[in-house]
C-alpha cells in the first residue's frame, strides 16, 4: 500500500486577531438585547392600538400626548447624540485632549490598549472639574452629557402636565403604555447620563480608555436612536 | 509526550493570584474563576432539580391516590396542586435545564474547550451568577408566602396569572414574575460572555471552523436566547403592572389583549426549547465521536444546521397557540415553519448515527446516556409532529399527550443531556474517575422508568385526558379503571426513578472521595480541556503553556498514526520540542 499524503497540511501557527474589542463587542451584544425589548414594547403598542374599541386611538377621554412640545426634547436629544459621536471620534484619533490648540495629547494617544495618557505636569492647573471643560473632548462630552440631562428634564416636566391632564399610568391601557414605554427609555436615558458622567470623571482623571468610552458611546447611540421609533409610533 | 522546555520554575506565579482576594469559603462565593463559578451554577441547580422532583412526586402520588396523606407532605388541596405543578415546570426549566446545561457546562467548557484562561468579563461572569442566586432565593421564597405559590401554570396566561381574583395567589404570582425576570437577567449576562470568549479569546490558531461543536451550540443558543428574551422581559414588566398597580394590558376588560401575552411569551418560549436542546446537542456530539472513536460526520453541516435550527426557531412560536383564537391562515403558515424545523433537528439525529456508523464504540457510561439521549428525543421530535400540525392539535392540544411529548423533550435535554455531560467530564471537574458499575445502574434505573412513566401519559392523553386537573376521579368520562391504573403505574415509575437517583448522589461521593485519581485525558479525547491537569489549575494552564491549535476537534482515527486520536494542541511533526520565538 502507497504511502499517503498527510491529511492535513501543516499550518503555521498564526498570530491572534480581534475584529471588536471586547468591551465594544460586549456593549453591541448588550444592545442587541435592548432593541429587542423595545421592540417587544412596541409591537405590544401596535397590537393594542389595533385592537382599539371602535378603532378610536387614543381613547376619546384622554388627553392627547404633546407631539410638537416633544420635538423639542427630541432636538436636545438628537443633538446630544451628535456631539457625542465628535467628541467621540476625536477621543479615538487621540485628538482633542490638550489644553489649547496645540493639541498636546495627540502624539501620545496613539500607542495600543487606548488608555489616555493623565494630563501630567499641567494637572495643578487642569486639576478639578475646569481641567474637564480646559480640553475639547472634555467639554464635549459635558455637553452631551448636560443635554442629554435636559432630555430628561424636559420629559418630566411634561409627564407631570400629563398627569394633571388625567393620563396616568391606570388612566386607560393608553395611558399604561405610554408610561410603561416612555418610562423605560427614560430609565435607559438615565443609566446612560450617568454612564457618560463616569467617563467624563474617567477622563479628567486621565483613565478614559478608548474601550471604555465606546462602550458607553453605543449604549447612548442606542438610546438616542430608539427615540426616533418610540416618538413616532408612540406620540404620533 | 516531551512536555516544551519552559521554565516550570515560575510555575505557581499564576495560581497565588487567586489569594488576593477573600480567604476560605467567601473565596468560592466571590470568585470570579469560571470553573468555580460553573460548579455554583451547577450545584444550585442540581439542588433545584431535587425541589422540581419533589414537586413532581407530590402531585404524581396525588394523582394516583387522590386524596391521599402524601408522605413528606401531606394532604394536597388543589390550590397547592395548582402551585405544585407551575413551580415544577418553571423551576425545571430556568432553574434546572437553564443553570447546569447552558450557564454551567457553558462557563466551564468555554474557555476551557476554546484555549482561554478565563471568560472575558469574570466580573460580569460573577454578577451572573450572584443575580441568578438571588432568583433563586426570590422563587424559593415565592412558595411560602401567604397564599402559597404561584397557582397559574409555568405559561403565566392571562388574565389567570394577572389577576389575583382568579389565580388566589397575590403573592406568589408577583415574586415569580420576579424571579424569573431576574434569572433572564441573570443568563443575559452569562450570554454577553460567552459569545464575547469566543469570538475574542479563541487560542491562537483556532480558527471558527476548529472551535468544538459543544462551544459552537452553546454560543448559538446563547445568541438565541438573548434576542428572543427582550420581547418577555417587556412582557413580564407589563405582567408585574398589571399584577399590582392594575393598569390593564392583557385585561380585554380595560382594553389590553390577553393573547399579546402569549405571543410575548411563546416567542422566547420557542426559541427557549432550543436554547436548552443546543447544549446538549453538542454535549452529546462530543461524546458520540470520543467514544466511537471517529470524526464527526460533516462538521461544518452541522454549524450550518444548527444556524439554520436557530433562525427557523423565532417563526415556529404560534404552534403553542393554534386554539387561542388566532387566524387560521397564520395557523398553516406555523405548521409549515414548525415540520420544516424538524428536517434540521432529524438531520442532526441522522449525523449523529452516521458518525456512530462504523466506529469502534465504546459503551461507558456517558456514551450510553448520549446513545439515550438520541433515541429518547426521536420519540420527543417524533410525537411532536402531531402537534405541529394545526389540525391534529386541535385534539391534543393541553392533553396528556402535549405533555409527555414535551417531557420527551426535555428529560433527554435537562436530564438525560446533564448526566452524560457529567459524566464525561467529572473527570475533568473532579479529578477522579467515576465508578463505571454504579454509573450503569443508575443509567438504566432511570432511563427505563422514565419509559414507563411517559408512554401511559401518552396513550392518557389520547384517551382525552386534560393537564392540570386536580383528581381525574371527579370527571365521569376520565374515570375509569384502566385510566387510573396507568396513573398509578406512571407514579410507581417516577418513584423508581426518583429512588435511582440517589444511586448517582452516592457515586459522586463515593467517587469523589476515593474513586482512582484521574489522568489528564482519560477517554483519550481531542479537544484542548483534556490537554490540561485534571482539575485545572486556576487560570486553566500555566501561563507560558497557553495552548496553540493546529487542527479541527475530531481527528479520531487518522490513518498512519500510531494513535487514534490527534489533540487539537499537537503539531504535525510529532510532540512540541520548541516553542515558536514569536510570543
Amino acid at each position: 500500500m502507497a504511502a499517503r499524503a498527510p491529511v492535513i497540511p501543516f499550518r503555521p501557527r498564526p498570530t491572534k486577531k480581534k475584529l471588536v474589542s471586547d468591551a465594544v463587542l460586549g456593549m453591541i451584544l448588550f444592545v442587541f438585547v435592548e432593541i429587542m425589548l423595545f421592540a417587544g414594547f412596541i409591537s405590544a403598542f401596535v397590537i393594542i392600538k389595533a385592537r382599539a374599541v371602535g378603532s378610536v386611538w387614543p381613547p376619546p377621554n384622554q388627553p392627547r400626548l404633546p407631539f410638537a412640545e416633544t420635538a423639542v426634547n427630541t432636538t436636545a436629544l438628537i443633538a446630544s447624540g451628535i456631539v457625542l459621536l465628535i467628541a467621540h471620534r476625536m477621543f479615538l484619533k487621540g485628538r482633542g485632549l490638550g489644553g489649547g490648540p496645540a493639541e498636546l495629547g495627540a502624539g501620545q494617544a496613539g500607542s495600543r490598549g487606548g488608555r489616555m495618557p493623565p494630563h501630567g505636569s499641567s494637572g495643578g492647573v487642569l486639576a478639578g472639574f475646569g481641567g474637564l471643560l480646559s480640553r475639547p473632548v472634555g467639554r464635549l462630552l459635558v455637553a452631551a452629557t448636560l443635554l442629554g440631562g435636559m432630555f430628561v428634564g424636559l420629559q418630566g416636566v411634561e409627564w407631570l402636565a400629563l398627569i394633571r391632564e388625567g393620563l396616568t399610568i391606570t388612566s386607560s391601557t393608553y395611558g399604561a403604555l405610554f408610561y410603561t414605554i416612555i418610562g423605560a427609555h427614560a430609565a435607559h436615558a438615565v443609566a446612560a447620563i450617568l454612564a457618560l458622567a463616569w467617563a467624563a470623571v474617567r477622563l479628567r482623571r486621565g483613565t478614559l480608555t478608548r474601550d471604555a468610552l465606546s462602550a458607553v458611546a453605543i449604549f447612548w447611540y442606542f438610546v438616542v436612536l430608539v427615540w426616533p421609533f418610540l416618538y413616532f409610533v408612540v406620540y404620533l | 509526550m516531551v512536555e516544551p522546555a519552559v521554565d516550570l520554575a515560575h510555575g505557581h506565579a499564576h495560581d497565588d493570584h487567586a489569594d488576593h482576594g477573600p480567604q476560605g469559603w467567601l473565596k468560592y462565593l466571590w470568585s470570579t474563576d469560571h470553573k468555580v463559578i460553573a460548579m455554583q451554577y451547577m450545584f444550585t441547580g442540581m439542588f433545584m432539580a431535587l425541589v422540581g422532583g419533589f414537586m413532581a412526586y407530590v402531585f404524581r402520588m396525588q394523582l394516583a391516590f387522590p386524596g391521599i396523606d402524601v408522605p413528606g407532605f401531606g394532604a394536597v388541596s388543589p390550590g397547592e396542586y395548582n402551585a405544585l405543578v407551575t413551580n415544577h415546570g418553571t423551576i425545571m426549566i430556568f432553574w434546572v435545564a437553564m443553570p447546569v446545561l447552558l450557564a454551567a457546562f457553558g462557563n466551564y467548557l468555554i474557555p476551557l474547550m476554546v484555549g482561554a484562561d478565563d471568560m472575558v468579563f469574570p466580573k460580569i461572569n460573577r454578577l451572573s451568577f450572584q443575580v441568578f442566586f438571588v432568583s433563586t432565593i426570590v422563587i424559593l421564597a415565592s412558595l411560602f408566602v401567604e397564599g402559597g405559590g404561584f397557582a397559574g401554570a409555568w405559561t403565566a396566561y392571562p388574565p389567570l396569572s394577572a389577576v389575583a381574583e382568579y389565580n388566589l395567589t397575590r403573592l406568589g404570582s408577583t415574586l415569580w414574575v420576579i424571579g424569573v425576570g431576574l434569572e433572564f437577567v441573570a443568563f443575559l449576562l452569562g450570554g454577553i460572555n460567552f459569545i464575547t470568549t469566543l469570538m475574542n479569546s479563541r487560542a491562537p490558531g483556532m480558527r471558527a471552523f476548529d472551535v468544538p461543536l459543544v462551544v459552537w451550540m452553546i454560543v448559538v443558543a446563547s445568541i438565541l436566547f438573548m434576542l428572543s428574551v427582550g420581547p418577555l422581559l417587556a412582557g413580564a414588566i407589563m405582567l408585574i403592572f398589571d399584577q399590582t398597580i392594575g393598569t390593564g394590558f392583557f385585561n380585554p376588560a380595560a382594553g389590553g389583549d390577553p393573547i399579546l401575552w402569549q405571543h410575548l411569551f411563546w416567542f422566547f418560549g420557542h426559541p427557549e426549547v432550543y436554547v436548552v436542546l443546543l447544549p446538549a446537542m453538542g454535549v452529546v456530539i462530543e461524546i458520540i465521536a470520543t467514544f466511537s472513536r471517529k470524526k464527526v460526520f460533516g462538521y461544518r453541516i452541522v454549524i450550518f444546521t444548527v444556524v439554520a435550527t436557530g433562525v427557523l426557531s423565532f417563526f415556529v412560536w404560534a404552534h403553542h397557540q393554534f386554539i387561542a383564537g388566532i387566524d387560521p391562515r397564520m395557523a398553516n403558515i406555523f405548521t409549515i415553519t414548525t415540520l420544516l424545523i424538524s428536517v434540521p433537528i432529524a438531520e442532526l439525529c441522522f449525523v449523529y448515527i452516521a458518525t456512530l456508523y462504523g466506529g469502534s464504540i465504546r459503551l461507558t457510561t456517558p456514551m450510553l446516556w448520549a446513545l439515550a439521549f438520541v433515541a429518547e428525543f426521536l420519540i420527543g421530535g417524533v410525537t411532536g409532529i402531531f402537534l405541529g400540525a394545526a389540525g391534529a392539535d386541535i385534539y391534543f392540544h393541553d392533553t396528556y399527550f402535549v405533555l409527555a411529548h414535551f417531557h420527551y423533550t426535555f428529560f433527554p435535554i435537562a436530564i438525560i443531556g446533564t448526566f452524560a455531560a457529567f459524566t464525561y467530564w467529572f473527570p475533568k471537574m473532579f479529578g477522579k474517575m467515576m465508578d463505571e458499575r454504579l454509573g450503569k445502574w443508575h443509567f438504566w434505573l432511570t432511563i427505563i422508568p422514565f419509559n414507563v412513566i411517559f408512554i401511559p401519559l401518552f396513550v392518557l392523553g389520547m384517551g382525552g385526558q386534560h393537564r392540570r386537573i386536580y383528581n381525574y376521579n371527579l370527571h365521569e368520562d376520565l374515570n375509569s379503571e384502566m385510566f387510573q391504573d396507568m396513573r398509578i403505574l406512571a407514579t410507581g415509575a417516577l418513584l423508581v426513578m426518583l429512588a435511582a437517583q440517589f444511586i448517582f448522589f452516592y457515586n459522586c461521593w463515593k467517587s469523589g472521595r476515593s474513586g482512582p485519581k484521574a489522568p489528564k485525558n482519560p477517554w483519550k479525547a481531542n479537544t484542548l480541556e483534556w490537554t490540561t491537569e485534571s482539575p485545572p489549575p486556576h487560570g486553566n494552564w500555566h501561563p507560558l503553556r497557553m495552548p496553540v491549535v493546529y487542527r479541527g476537534p475530531y481527528e479520531y482515527s487518522v490513518p498512519d498514526r500510531e494513535d487514534d486520536y490527534w489533540p487539537q494542541n499537537e503539531p504535525d511533526g510529532g510532540p512540541l520540542k520548541v516553542i515558536d520565538g514569536d510570543s
